[in-house]
């Protein structure tokens, strides 16, 4: 389907896609298998420029937005959905600076996010605080120039690899949601370490660990906003980057049709191929039509937010839980198309199958995304209904 | 450093067809690329500039839609590019090639380094790099696998002959050919791209290389492509089937016959 995008959204899909088919494919397998990170990828990302897509221009990025950023994530993610994350979680990590750093801060971390130097990783999660956000324990007491932060996060995307990173803590644990603050920690400040490194079902070439604050001192200057404003720092992050996974998601189960459809044109089964089967053609029409769905509704609501527009909560909250959704069932039914072969990890479904998981989970559980649409949908009732 | 590539806008031969009845090379619907060989050639001056400062400029001869390749060499690190364009042009063997691109050579300001690709694969003749040189009584080493070291006008490097390779030591300016040991090429970058976007090509014909027209195009070349043609299928050979060692007696056999080896100790026929 044609989106009418712009000459250099396309020149930006078109490169990712270079990228993606002569970086990301050759080594996906093997980092998949060893659950290794890729610097080599990362190198490739670089010298593409895609890591300043969505930064302004005047630190060293693009000046494109999330949608421009959403354009790269998927075609990457069509290769490697573990291999994306490199720059998918760092503009996760990244959004927290935009939206709320001061010029000093911006101008200090955003350059070098800007060309790749630096990836970031988003720490908000914790052991005893994944949904429950407000049971953040880790904490972060005022001491005169500095905050001191003590606790543990876990299941951070980028851990191992990130050079900053933007945490979530408790300033004021009586204030409940509005006792917690958003920092910036960078690698190497004393006190901030990298715990147990996870092995998961898939995205195995991205890096997932703990985050360890042992009296780790954070001078005041890496606050963002204020104080008390963690919780809606992370909210407005999340908000932003919610395409993001959608995009992820969608690349992921366009490869996995593409995958599909092929096998099926030349599989043959009782002296045709597979395609010409009814029912594996519905299969096929069901996927691509799903796909295409939340492409549409993906590339709108990236649209919207570049845009400017207002209540981008419930369409954000929509596009991930419809993408990700979306893209299990995908993967999912192409490795029914592709059958025994389809399970074998010689062919790329499998895989496929295992990363498209983790969207539905991250960045907000499905759960939540339809708590936060239900409650938008009703508040919406309840103020049209005032009127 | 100044640096000058030469490229070559081929078709994507891996789908080349030749067409039964003309015998000649069917072109449409098939991809125009950048010579494979001349982008690592590209590469290898773009990290050249990279680290010593610089200029690279891409020079290619060829009809206006080369223009679009010149782009994507700026796209990949070039800063400047130049298409020799001219239906007098038109018709070049490797000998009115060679001139040409030396005479464009020639009208650009003091170069060190001519860098091209071994071959072309349309052509395959590998002689337009050499040809260059000679026009421009350079010294040339084709095949380089790597460059060691430039330090002032001295240059040593590494050619590939047959059984290995050769330690070479020149001065600049030279020419080389590389093969694709010598480097991986980048892909293009984003601000490459928007940069070959807004880039401006000048088109040099016969009169701004002060051409002597005789020399140029088909006039201008000693030798004309006459045919084109995929060589005739070659028979099948004889086919050796059964337990291994049943087939090797077979082939062991077939082959003394043959005269290829001799019948040697504890030979069973």
């Amino acid at each position: 389907m044609d989106y009418f995008l712009t000459e250099e959204q396309q020149m930006i899909k078109d490169l990712a896609r270079q990228v993606a088919e002569e970086r990301l494919k050759p080594v996906r397998a093997e980092a998949d298998e060893k659950a290794e990170f890729s610097w080599e990828v990362v190198k490739a990302l670089r010298e593409a420029d895609l890591f300043g897509l969505y930064l302004p221009e005047e630190y060293g990025g693009l000046g494109g937005g999330v949608f421009e950023l959403c354009l790269a994530v998927e075609e990457l993610s069509r290769v490697c959905g573990g291999l994306s994350l490199s720059l998918a979680a760092t503009a996760l990590a990244t959004f927290p600076i935009l939206l709320f750093g001061t010029d000093e801060q911006k101008k200090k971390y955003l350059p070098a996010i800007a060309t790749g130097e630096h990836l970031a990783a988003f720490a908000l999660t914790e052991p005893e605080a994944g949904s429950d956000a407000g049971s953040t324990r880790t904490t972060a007491v005022a001491d005169g120039e500095d905050f001191v932060i003590n606790g543990r996060k876990c299941f951070i995307t980028n851990g191992g690899v990130a050079d900053v990173c933007t945490v979530i803590a408790m300033t004021d644990r009586s204030k409940g949601s509005r006792g917690a603050s958003a920092f910036i920690v960078e690698k190497g400040m004393p006190g901030f370490s990298v715990g147990k490194d996870e092995d998961k079902m898939g995205i195995r070439a991205s890096s997932t660990t703990e985050l360890i604050f042992e009296d780790c001192r954070v001078p005041r200057a890496n606050l963002l906003s204020r104080e008390g404003m963690g919780f809606i720092v992370a909210m407005k992050t999340l908000d932003q980057s919610r395409p993001g996974v959608a995009s992820q998601a969608l690349g992921i189960a366009q490869g996995a049709l593409e995958a599909a459809v092929e096998y099926a044109r030349t599989r043959r089964q009782f002296g045709k191929p597979i395609a010409s089967f009814q029912g594996l053609q519905w299969i096929l029409a069901d996927m691509a039509t799903q796909v295409e769905a939340a492409r549409a509704l993906t590339y709108a609501v990236a649209r919207m937010i570049d845009a400017g527009g207002k209540n981008i909560s419930r369409p954000s909250a929509m596009t991930k839980l419809f993408a990700s959704d979306m893209a299990v069932r995908v993967t999912t039914d192409a490795v029914q198309v592709l059958g025994g072969y389809g399970y074998m990890k010689e062919y790329p479904v499998e895989k496929m199958m295992r990363d498209a998981k983790i969207t539905q989970i991250y960045e907000g559980t499905n759960q939540i995304q339809r708590d936060v649409i239900a409650a938008q949908l009703i508040k919406e009732s309840a103020s049209r209904r005032d009127k | 450093m100044n640096i000058i590539v030469c490229i070559k806008q081929v078709p994507d031969t891996t789908e080349v067809r030749i067409n039964p009845e003309t015998n000649t090379l069917v072109r449409e619907g098939v991809a125009s690329i950048i010579n494979p060989f001349d982008l690592y050639a590209l590469e290898e001056g773009v990290r050249l500039r990279e680290a010593r400062g610089g200029k690279v400029t891409v020079i290619s001869m060829g009809p206006p839609q080369v223009e679009a390749a010149l782009r994507e060499t700026i796209a990949l690190g070039a800063d400047e590019a130049v298409l020799l364009c001219d239906r007098a042009f038109a018709g070049a063997d490797t000998w009115a090639t060679s001139y040409t691109l030396a005479r464009a050579i020639s009208r650009l300001e003091h170069f060190d380094l001519v860098i091209c690709g071994k071959q072309a694969i349309d052509g395959d003749t590998a002689q337009v790099g050499p040809g260059i040189a000679t026009l421009l009584d350079i010294p040339q080493a084709a095949c380089v696998r790597k460059i060691i070291e430039i330090s002032g006008e001295a240059i040593r490097l590494e050619r590939m002959v047959e059984e290995g390779y050769e330690v070479l030591e020149g001065r600049l300016p030279m020419l080389i050919t590389v093969v694709k040991d010598i480097n991986q090429p980048r892909l293009p970058s984003l601000k490459g791209k928007l940069k070959a976007k807004k880039a401006e090509i000048p088109v040099w014909g016969a009169d701004a290389l002060e051409a002597d027209p005789e020399r140029l195009g088909l006039k201008g070349s000693a030798t004309q492509v006459v045919r084109i043609f995929s060589p005739p299928a070659r028979g099948g050979g004889e086919l050796f089937t059964g337990e291994a060692a049943e087939a090797a007696a077979g082939l062991i056999a077939a082959l003394r016959k043959a005269g290829v080896v001799s019948a040697g100790p504890g030979s069973s026929s």
